[in-house]
């Protein structure tokens, strides 16, 4: 249904395979959360792999940084409508966190938890084969507070809701175990092409 | 995938009226053709589509009460410089326009008259949208639990919802809002001239009769940001306070 009198935006062609539908480019960099800012001290941070309830390997942040660095620009969408173009991460790539710890993936589930108590779900063949990391820095600089600093998920083809902020382990579940926003009316998967916002979307 | 429930379907809506609230914002009444029950705090996504297909969507939340029923919902929308879609509500649309629209969407910044109290409401600018359907709620319900708000805005003409925020004052039923102005120039008997702060927050708090169960801050990151650190800062225990952050 077209809307009176709506034309839109004009849109650079160029960028058109770029931005899913419904999305709008932004040059600032929202922030999103359900609660309070937390403020987590790299000293205190600690990551865990964890396979069901059993923890296979936990990290400090030095031990952390001994893993290999990798650099990943992508364009990253948020449900909100908003996308951004060419952000620039460095951290760990989960392909890498799992070498270290010796583990193959041993379930196809995973979910996210962070320090605020927040978790989401995300298929672990999505975090595999270079396509997500463990964040820590955004731009050059570490990651601030605001978007998720000291450390955050990042899993760019997904909705940003899926690159758990303050992020403190990875834990690989024997079926598909629904996170905070997802069971809260958010899509199971959320596929930013396929516009899978809310559960029920195709 | 583990998704169970029905898709929200989009459906279409017809602008009934629209309503000035203050110089940047105004209110947009829609009948909806596919009535839904709301919950105080929702939102519904807004789709709006050019000529040649291009389609821009937006989430605005809700400022009516459950109570007012399923058929209609209140838009309250701040026309943004260099938006896209708050300048269409505000120089195009007009009383019988259709959009699309989706909804109630938000499982988390929600109230229920349930829910134990006391409640603090936090709201910068637009941000008391979604707070004034909880006060709304709690008005309509007649459920007396204890309700306090801070309300931060530039300056007394852009307090939306002011007569009715007074009006619910006056009624002096547990209900209790208070402002602050940031820019105003002119000093007002009980009405706070600065920025959130922790005294502030605590001032509001005492109105209350026990730590607020519950805390709602909506507004722009940097608002929501200073609000929950003086909530904190206040004694509230940081799982207590849910957020909602507007634009960027």
């Amino acid at each position: 249904m077209a809307t009176r009198g709506f034309f839109g935006r004009q849109q650079d062609p160029a960028l058109a395979n770029r931005i899913p539908p419904g999305q709008a480019l932004t040059k600032d960099f929202p922030v999103l959360s359900a609660g309070p800012t937390p403020r987590i001290e790299t000293v205190q941070w600690k990551f865990t792999l964890k396979i069901g309830p059993k923890p296979v390997k936990v990290w400090g942040w030095d031990q952390f940084h001994e893993l290999p660095q990798t650099k990943l620009t992508r364009d990253i969408h948020c449900v909100t409508t908003w996308s951004k173009l060419d952000t620039a991460w460095q951290g760990v790539l989960i392909d890498d966190i799992l070498a270290d710890a010796g583990v193959e993936p041993p379930t196809g589930y995973t979910l996210a938890h962070s320090y605020d108590g927040y978790s989401t779900n995300v298929p672990t063949a999505d975090l595999i084969a270079g396509k997500a990391m463990i964040a820590t820095l955004y731009e050059g600089k570490p990651l601030p507070p605001d978007h998720g600093g000291p450390a955050r998920l990042l899993v760019p083809h997904l909705y940003f809701w899926k690159s758990a902020k303050w992020v403190n382990a990875l834990q690989f579940t024997e079926k598909d175990e629904l996170g905070f926003w997802e069971l809260r009316g958010y899509h199971a998967y959320g596929d930013p092409w396929r516009e899978q916002r809310y559960t029920g979307d195709p | 995938m583990v998704n169970a429930a029905p898709p929200l379907r989009w459906q279409t809506a017809t602008i009934e009226k629209i309503v000035p609230q203050t110089p940047r914002v105004s209110s947009f009444f829609l009948k909806l053709s596919e009535p839904f029950t709301t919950k105080a705090g929702q939102h519904v996504d807004v789709r709006l589509t050019a000529p040649d297909g291009y389609q821009a969507q937006r989430g605005y939340s809700m400022a009516q009460a459950p109570e007012s029923g399923p058929d209609r919902i209140e838009l309250c929308i701040e026309e943004l410089e260099g938006g896209e879609v708050s300048p269409f509500f505000h120089m195009v649309a007009a009383a019988g326009d259709e959009i699309e629209l989706r909804g109630p969407l938000g499982g988390h910044f929600i109230w229920r008259i349930d829910d134990p109290g006391p409640i603090l409401l936090i709201g910068g600018g637009s941000g008391i949208v979604p707070l004034m359907s909880m006060a709304r709620h709690r008005a309509a319900s007649g459920v007396p639990v204890p309700m306090a708000m801070l309300y931060s805005a530039r300056n007394w003409s852009e307090v939306i919802f002011r007569d009715e925020l007074l009006e619910l004052n006056g009624k002096r039923d547990g209900f209790d809002c208070v402002f602050t102005l940031t820019r105003d120039v002119e000093k007002r008997d009980g009405v706070h001239a600065r920025r959130i702060d922790s005294a502030m927050v605590m001032e509001t708090l005492m109105r209350l009769p026990a730590l607020p169960a519950h805390v709602y801050i909506c507004g722009s990151n940097a608002f929501v940001g200073a609000a929950s650190g003086a909530v904190m800062a206040a004694g509230v225990a940081e799982g207590a306070i849910r957020t909602e952050r507007y634009g960027g």
